[in-house]
């Protein structure tokens, strides 16, 4: 049925498969991008449990650092105890003493830890998973193999879609509906809280509160098939008077190209049935089974999360789309022509 | 004097040559412990150096950002392959063969009760372990993780990998199965007289404990397997949400066996910790029944844990609440056995040795492995690390500190036992270091990785999010790692060549396994001693001298047969003089038989599938038409100490009758798994049966279940028959319940068929579909024992007193009665009430 089963033997170039024709390549600049670039290299701490910028993501890290504290002190005292029982003198302590260790330390205080740690975790539980809050905006996150189809739901009703990226407005509580089509995926934006899986046949629920502005990455947690480490994606925080302005302009149509070469590479995307698949507002391409590219050119990578956002990407992930995503469901176009491809891309690296 | 040196010295003959291991190529053709024991855990090993050499073409990929090295698609293989192989292929089977090996001689018994069986078993995992990793030879190897969760599984991989997991590992889950009975038995009724039950060595204690959790651990993955097949072959949509199923089944069937496994993987390496610890202290553990309770406990607790590996599928927060509280607690009992550890070597004499090395390295690694399994225990917590690498560092801490440093710390212990010959001081320590620094280094980068937001089972990952440094650091720690297994390989094969005998009980242990002299003759144990303590060579002053000079029971096979005792389960006092079948190749052609049903249903060649499975049935019947239930020439023997022993005994008395019960309380565990899945369905479905399927009506299923009954009856009167010597009855009765059996068979079936019940339709048809069939094959079992009691009737091999065969078939159809008592409840019942 699905097109997982195939067994590949092809060099995988993930993230490394900029440069497939290096040099041989004439594109201007698109306009404004000099953030991407920068956000893929430069990103320590974008995506870890350790650097929080959320309500939840805050509530567990606090957990951890008291947990690893504990985890310390227990080992050191029980490998202490172990080291100084290997070089007691021998019968230097009696049995019923050891009675006391074995109830004492073997039952009673890990007992007494445990119940103050799982009450501890509980407690913070509608902090970590708050309730879904009524009303207001919510977003719709299907994960699908390999990439993220977001929709955002205003509350006037309007359905706004895009993919590959999550933005969300500071010092608000956001709802998500997490879904799944084909197999199971997870949620995951390690900065902002844990992950929810998405699983078929299920809505599962998620609170998201950022507590700064930011721009984090997440990940597809459940192993979902062959590129699996290739379906992130990017979460970006933003204050609510910007998050508002972003939103209204992802939810217009696409503008129309801006010069000849564009307007070229408009023609042969749609010429070439990439309107079967993909939707781009404002033009004849409606077809829903991948991404929705209006604004295309806004977001901070491609690929979902794998490649920088410049025309040089755009024009070696339709030539190798294969080779950059394994067993990924849609075609290359690695058969047209440079200029062809070229023109594709920079159309829709234009589309912001 | 001279008398008594020609009396020793006949004895002794006569035992060699009864128990004689086959020379030349026959030799392959033995059954006895000391064999198959030795071979089982060899293969395992291998299969766990197999997995090693995959984790290290992971380390390989993952070593440097962005690699290419392994393609996506192989390295989901390798992944996939390396977990599975080490759980199913090394982790539960190493202790069962290792058990095999060692537990006759800790319990000073000749062998296990049903050697044939272990041969069997033996022969199956060879089988089925090669077919599951030569698969990555052909770049078929499964590629869905070792958990193989649907719908990736059922509907997005059809190559062969994924039946490859589901057939070949279900074949290794029946022979890890046979080998926990075998085991049961073998603990219950095998221990020397004067043993009871709260005298057994601690390693049995555990061992006992983890073969009951095989049992019901086991075959609710079985059931799983059997559900996640018919959706692949024959289109049952079990797991597939558009016609009703549902992927979270599969994980709940799968974590209900998945976390027991892990306690099945890690109480037997603290037996072996338990059996060196007090050797090395120089006394009696400290905390015997505190230990005891506490492995029980962690047994029983291990069940009531498994949805802390489904925290993120959504769950509501009461039921994240009370798996928290029971993930925790597991944390209790493992504390006390530590403590119990920790305690003996501090009111004893601590001895420095290579195994006290491994098992030291073995707490420092596994406490740490305990204290991040608590931090994961805690829903919040695992909210973010689940699924990250820092689960990866936390389950190989468990692992490694709770297995792997005890394995080795054990083989250390026991090569004297098994080789006769001692391993290399020096080169232990160099493994050891090389083994605990290289598996630190690897493993402790690993957490602060996956907090640094590293997902597992990705096949690469790009620079510059604080994972390339402790990446390279593992990829550099499994290297050390790997060289400390090659140092402690080079240590085994430079022993076995060159080693020098070693003396007898050469670490001067308490108990019975190191009774015997080095090297020790095939008969296993030259007489069964009576047992005082739990440390006989400590405490009991002349049993060696005894032992050498043949003064307890059972000192000579003077028919030539082998024999060991059976005792009583708990006071283990003496009930039977058990004679066990020797050399055969019966057992291997069974076995090659079944794993062809495996084999040739991976490849959809059902067919072949069935007539190697009819080979298979036949020489399992030829097994046991030959070697059980033998009438011996005479009803009694005199075995030594004026004990009288009969040679025969049915009922509860035998050790078949033993095996039959354990056997079907692993196979209710099963169909309980089966049964969990239709009222899961009816709780997650607001109309279940779905409107406008029409189920199979109560008529012919209450009809199925009276003939059944009756069936059941009949064979229980069969048997109270024979008993009292009514032949002419026992003729009549016997094959009646068959007729009756086949006709209840076929009216359970009618229900459905009638109705136009299609199990490809929806789930609810699928379900009962399912309970159906399992029941009927059943029957078609318990008709096929039916039928061997008669014929063994008509030949004389069953007869009014020598009658284990029907006492075990009408057991048996004790429980296929209650299979089919539920299932008519189930599929006919239940939607009348609902």
């Amino acid at each position: 049925m699905g097109k997982g089963g195939r067994t590949r033997r092809e060099r995988s170039g993930a993230n490394s498969a900029l440069g497939i024709r290096p040099g041989r390549r004439r594109i201007r600049p698109g306009p404004a991008l000099p953030v991407p670039a920068l956000l893929l290299s430069g990103c320590q701490g974008r995506q870890s449990v350790l650097d929080p910028a959320g309500r939840s993501a805050e509530a567990i890290a606090d957990l951890w650092w008291v947990l690893l504290a504990g985890a310390a002190v227990v080992w050191l005292a029980v490998i202490g105890l172990a080291v100084y029982a290997v070089f007691a003198r021998p019968n230097s302590h009696d049995l019923g003493k050891t009675r006391i260790l074995i109830i004492g330390g073997g039952a009673v205080v890990p007992s007494v830890v445990l119940a103050a740690l799982l009450v501890w975790s509980l407690h913070i539980l509608p902090v970590v998973h708050p309730p879904v809050p009524e009303g207001g905006m919510k977003v719709r996150v299907s994960g699908e193999r390999w990439w993220w189809r977001v929709t955002y739901l205003t509350e006037d009703g309007r359905e706004i879609p895009l993919a590959n990226e999550v933005r969300l407005p500071v010092g608000r509580a956001t709802a998500f509906d997490l879904v799944s089509p084909d197999v199971i995926h997870s949620f995951w934006i390690p900065s902002l809280a844990g992950k929810v899986d998405m699983i078929p046949g299920r809505v599962n629920r998620m609170v998201l509160e950022p507590t700064r502005e930011g721009v984090f990455r997440g990940a597809c947690a459940e192993y979902c098939g062959t590129s699996h480490a290739l379906m992130n994606f990017e979460a970006v925080s933003m204050a609510p008077a910007d998050f508002a302005a972003w939103l209204e302009r992802q939810a217009a149509p696409a503008e129309p190209p801006e010069g000849p070469v564009e307007a070229r590479g408009l023609e042969l995307f749609l010429g070439y049935g990439c309107g079967a698949c993909h939707t781009i507002r404002g033009t004849d391409a409606t077809g829903g089974l991948g991404p929705d590219l209006t604004h295309v050119g806004s977001r901070l990578s491609l690929g979902a999360g794998i490649l920088p956002n410049d025309p040089e990407a755009f024009a070696n992930w339709l030539a190798a789309t294969h080779v950059i995503k394994p067993d990924v469901n849609m075609p290359h176009f690695g058969m047209l022509p440079e200029a062809e491809i070229e023109a594709i891309a920079l159309y829709l690296d234009g589309l912001t | 004097m001279s008398t008594d040196e020609e009396i020793r010295r006949g004895q002794e003959e006569r035992l060699a040559a009864a128990w004689a291991t086959p020379k030349g190529w026959r030799y392959w053709s033995a059954v006895n412990n000391s064999e198959v024991g030795l071979w089982y855990t060899i293969v395992a090993f291998v299969f766990f150096l197999f997995a090693g050499v995959l984790a290290l073409m992971m380390r390989a990929q993952l070593a440097v950002p962005d690699n290419d090295l392994l393609s996506a698609d192989l390295y989901n293989q390798v992944f996939t392959l390396h977990g599975s192989v080490m759980m199913f292929l090394f982790g539960v089977p190493i202790f069962e063969a290792f058990s095999i090996l060692i537990m006759p001689q800790m319990l000073a018994a000749r062998d296990l009760p049903f050697p044939r069986l272990s041969a069997y078993g033996f022969w199956s995992f060879l089988i089925g372990g090669t077919f599951v990793c030569g698969s990555i030879f052909f770049g078929a190897a499964p590629k869905g993780g070792w958990f193989m969760y649907p719908p990736l599984t059922t509907e997005y991989q059809d190559d062969i990998g994924v039946d490859v997991w589901l057939l070949g590992l279900s074949f290794i889950e029946l022979a890890s199965i046979a080998a926990a009975v075998e085991l049961i038995v073998g603990i219950l009724k095998c221990r020397p007289p004067g043993m009871r039950i709260n005298m057994m060595p601690l390693y049995a204690w555990y061992i006992l404990v983890v073969a009951a959790m095989i049992l019901f651990a086991f075959p609710p993955l079985i059931a799983g397997d059997l559900l996640f097949e018919m959706e692949r072959a024959f289109d049952w949509p079990f797991f597939d949400v558009e016609r009703g199923g549902d992927p979270l089944l599969w994980q709940h069937l799968f974590w209900i066996f998945g976390h027991p496994e892990v306690y099945i993987i890690f109480l037997p390496a603290i037996a072996l910790v338990a059996t060196m610890v007090p050797t090395f202290a120089r006394r009696p553990l400290v905390g015997y029944s505190w230990i005891v309770l506490a492995a029980v406990g962690t047994g029983f607790i291990s069940f009531g844990l498994w949805v802390h590996h489904m925290y993120t599928t959504g769950l509501p927060a009461i039921s994240l609440g009370f798996f928290s509280g029971a993930s925790v607690a597991v944390a209790i009992p493992t504390g006390v056995q530590i403590f119990c550890f920790i305690a003996t070597v501090l009111v004893g004499r601590a001895v420095a040795s290579v195994p006290m090395l491994f098992v030291s390295g073995a707490l420092a690694v596994f406490v740490m492995g305990g204290l991040t399994g608590v931090m994961v225990a805690l829903a919040p917590f695992d909210f973010q690390v689940h699924d990250s690498y820092f689960i990866v560092a936390h389950l190989h801490y468990v692992l490694v500190g709770g297995v792997v440093l005890p394995v080795l710390g054990g083989i250390h212990y026991f090569f004297p036992f098994v080789a006769s010959k001692k391993l290399s001081d020096s080169l232990g320590r160099v493994s050891f270091w090389l083994v605990f620094a290289g598996f630190n280094l690897a493993f402790f980068p690993m957490h602060i990785s996956g907090l640094r937001g590293m997902p597992r089972r990705v096949f690469t990952y790009p620079e510059g999010y604080g994972w390339d440094v402790l990446n390279l650091l593992s990829s550099i720690g499994a290297l050390i790692l790997a060289a400390g297994f090659l140092v402690f390989l080079v240590d085994i094969v430079k022993t076995v060549a060159f080693g020098s005998i070693s003396e007898r009980n050469p670490w001067q242990a308490g108990t019975m396994e190191w009774l015997p002299t080095i090297p020790n003759p095939a008969w296993g144990v030259r007489t069964v001693p009576l047992v005082e303590s739990r440390y006989p060579l400590w405490d009991q002053k002349d049993i060696v001298a005894t032992y050498d000079r043949g003064g307890f029971f059972l000192p000579d096979a003077e028919e030539g047969k082998r024999e060991t005792l059976v005792t009583g389960t708990i006071d283990a006092e003496p009930l039977q003089c058990l004679r066990v079948p020797g050399p055969t190749w019966l057992t291997h052609v069974a076995a090659a038989g079944t794993g062809g049903v495996f084999i040739f249903s991976t490849f959809h060649w059902w067919w072949m599938a069935i007539a190697s499975g009819l080979v298979g049935l036949g020489f399992v019947l030829a097994w046991l038409w030959t070697g059980t239930a033998t009438i011996p020439e005479k009803p009694e023997k005199d075995v030594g100490l004026g004990v009288t022993l009969p040679l025969y005994a049915s009922g509860p008395k035998s050790v078949g009758w033993w095996a039959m019960f354990i056997t079907m309380l692993g196979d209710m565990a099963a169909f309980s798994g089966l049964v969990f899945g239709y009222y899961f369905f009816w709780t997650i479905h607001e109309n279940f049966p779905p409107e406008g399927t029409v189920g199979p009506g109560w008529r012919w299923p209450v009809l199925a279940l009276a003939l059944l009954l009756a069936a059941w009856a009949l064979t229980l009167a069969a048997r109270i028959l024979n008993g009292r010597g009514h032949r002419t009855g026992f003729f009549v009765a016997l094959p009646l319940a068959m007729a009756l059996a086949v006709a209840g068979a076929l009216a359970l079936a009618a229900g459905p068929w009638f109705t136009g019940l299609d199990p490809t339709v929806n789930s609810y048809a699928a379900t009962v579909w399912v309970l159906v069939v399992w029941t009927n094959f059943h029957l078609a079992a318990g008709l096929l024992m039916q039928g061997y009691c008669i014929a063994r009737a008509a030949v004389g091999k069953l007869t009014p007193t020598y009658d284990i065969d029907i006492h075990n078939v009408a057991l048996y159809w004790h429980f296929a009665a209650v299979t089919a008592v539920v299932t008519v409840a189930t599929i006919a019942g239940f939607p009348l009430v609902d």
